[in-house]
């Protein structure tokens, strides 16, 4: 009888654990489906084929007109500009003429045209009402405070970030923010783990990023879940996206910055969010729904119910102990 | 009596340790705070511990089970329907009233019998539901690859989290109430000193 009972104590006890671990653990990868679609026509759309026609691929075709010929030659890889992702870009509703010179419509391209002067962000959305809500001029101003900036002379550039031909505008109108997160942080890693484009900006060694974030715990869930500039940037509320990136040194190494209950992560990964949604009785409701902060998500109906079982239950031993004293027991 | 072997002695002091271990550093990782240092131990300090703490504590949850399963120790924890509720009911008025009146005790400490029905009832939820529901929420939370990334909409982690502290929270109580009932043996310090040398000295709690 005793050996039945502990059978079925030890049955009782595989099958909570089995049961609890295939609800809790059953892994579900979510997709990230990519949401932007190609069917977007540009009023350029022909224009913009012509230059398409060869920058758009590795390979292109030109007739020599000299030797009387078709050439097959190699794109340099600088020289590409993806098609479907500048449809889906910012900048897709222009011409490529909009920022690059008329003359580019005659081949072959004069080689003084290489030379010209390249339009910076602030170019066009500088001094613009359209786009005064962004701050533009608060986030030159911050990223010359920025420690990219000091490379400017040796080429850095707002497009080193944002490439003018495929970049888009992530964070703000995220509806994934697993998606946004590695689309951010690709970013920085185009360079900080691509040593030859490193290089082009810097004479430090190799960096291995890896390597470098060896002391921060559960790497590869923070690698997913925050994006680089959370630590490596100062916060600034007036603009959407902070854009001054500190030294090294600077960067946050204290875990209670994000792990407390107000998370530097609610003014920046989670601004957008945080306007918009409930709180549900927890404190930073949105990483509740968005994600799970620990430290940073407490629910504060759950706090006042511990606190009042804890102390019911120091008061219900106060008055016992009282009795045995007065009882002598 | 000899009630207490020296296996269950190891696990249940070590388990008390783990458990205070746990309880710091738990509470030092959910109240943490960046402007006052409200906490107790650093945050990744907090979390070092913690993780090594509940790696140990599930090696030696494993070995109370296996303990309970082998031994004879394992008949303390059967709970039967009979009388279970009333049984129960004498326990509760006999610590509530009872022992002021001089009455004795309902259920007497035999080699039978180590447990009252609310020892008993307490020890079975503390042991094979609470503790295995922390562990499970604590492993999810350990390994957050490996758990559903959402429910209903709303974050797994956070639900996996809510579990963990609700059952940390539930058996920190228990941990509590537990030592202060275990002062209510013939003296305030027999059933301690019973948990360390194995032996139980009759007529108590």
């Amino acid at each position: 009888m005793l050996f039945k009972c502990r059978i079925i104590i030890l049955a009782a006890f595989i099958s909570v654990s089995t049961l609890a671990s295939a609800g809790i653990f059953r892994s579900k990868i979510e997709e990230n489906k990519t949401q932007d679609s190609t069917s977007f026509v540009s009023q350029f759309a022909e224009d913009n084929n012509r230059c398409f026609k060869c920058h758009g691929q590795a390979r292109y075709e030109y007739t020599n007109e000299t030797l009387g010929k078709q050439v097959k030659a190699l794109m340099c890889s600088e020289r590409i500009v993806n098609k479907e992702d500048f449809y889906k870009s910012n900048h897709k509703t222009f011409s490529c003429t909009d920022c690059h010179s008329e003359e580019y419509t005659k081949f072959p391209h004069s080689g003084d045209l290489r030379m010209e002067q390249k339009l910076i962000c602030i170019d066009c959305h500088g001094g613009d009402e359209k786009f005064a809500q962004y701050h533009f001029e608060e986030i030159e101003s911050e990223y010359k405070k920025s420690t990219h900036f000091k490379m400017e002379e040796d080429g850095f550039s707002c497009w080193k970030c944002h490439n003018p031909h495929s970049y888009k505008i992530s964070v703000r109108n995220s509806t994934n923010l697993k998606e946004t997160i590695a689309y951010d942080n690709a970013i920085c890693l185009n360079c900080h783990s691509n040593y030859s484009r490193f290089q082009l900006l810097s004479d430090k060694a190799e960096i291995n990023i890896i390597q470098k974030h060896d002391w921060l715990p559960n790497q590869t869930s923070h690698f997913a879940n925050v994006r680089c500039i959370e630590c490596h940037s100062q916060i600034n509320n007036n603009i959407p996206v902070s854009h001054l990136i500190k030294p090294k040194a600077e960067a946050v190494r204290h875990c209670n910055e994000c792990h407390s209950q107000n998370s530097i992560l609610m003014a920046s990964l989670y601004k957008f969010e945080s306007k918009e949604q409930r709180r549900d009785g927890f404190f930073n409701g949105i990483i509740l729904n968005a994600s799970y902060v620990i430290g940073a998500n407490r629910n504060e109906y759950l706090n006042l119910l511990s606190l009042v079982i804890f102390f019911g239950v120091v008061v219900v031993i106060i008055v016992h102990i009282v009795f045995r004293i007065r009882k002598k027991l | 009596m000899y009630l207490y072997p020296k296996w269950l002695r190891a696990w249940h002091v070590l388990n008390a340790v783990l458990f205070l271990i746990l309880i710091i550093t738990g509470l030092s990782m959910q109240y943490t705070d960046k402007e006052n240092a409200s906490y107790i131990v650093g945050f990744s300090k907090a979390i070092k511990w913690h993780n090594f703490a509940a790696i140990v504590l599930i090696i030696n949850y494993v070995i109370f089970v296996i303990g309970n399963f082998l031994t004879a120790n394992g008949k303390y924890y059967m709970i039967g329907r009979k009388n279970f509720i009333s049984d129960l009911m004498k326990q509760l008025k006999f610590y509530s009233f009872g022992m002021f009146k001089g009455e004795k005790h309902p259920f007497p400490v035999t080699e039978e019998r180590k447990f009252n029905p609310l020892q008993k009832l307490t020890y079975v939820l503390a042991m094979y539901v609470a503790l295995p529901l922390l562990i499970i929420s604590g492993i999810g939370l350990l390994f957050p690859e490996i758990t559903i990334k959402t429910i209903f909409g709303v974050s797994g982690l956070i639900l996996t989290d809510i579990l963990h502290i609700t059952m940390g929270f539930s058996l920190s109580i228990f941990m509590i109430i537990h030592i202060y009932t275990c002062t209510l043996g013939s003296k305030p310090t027999s059933l301690f000193r019973g948990i360390i040398t194995g032996y139980h000295i009759s007529d108590d709690h």
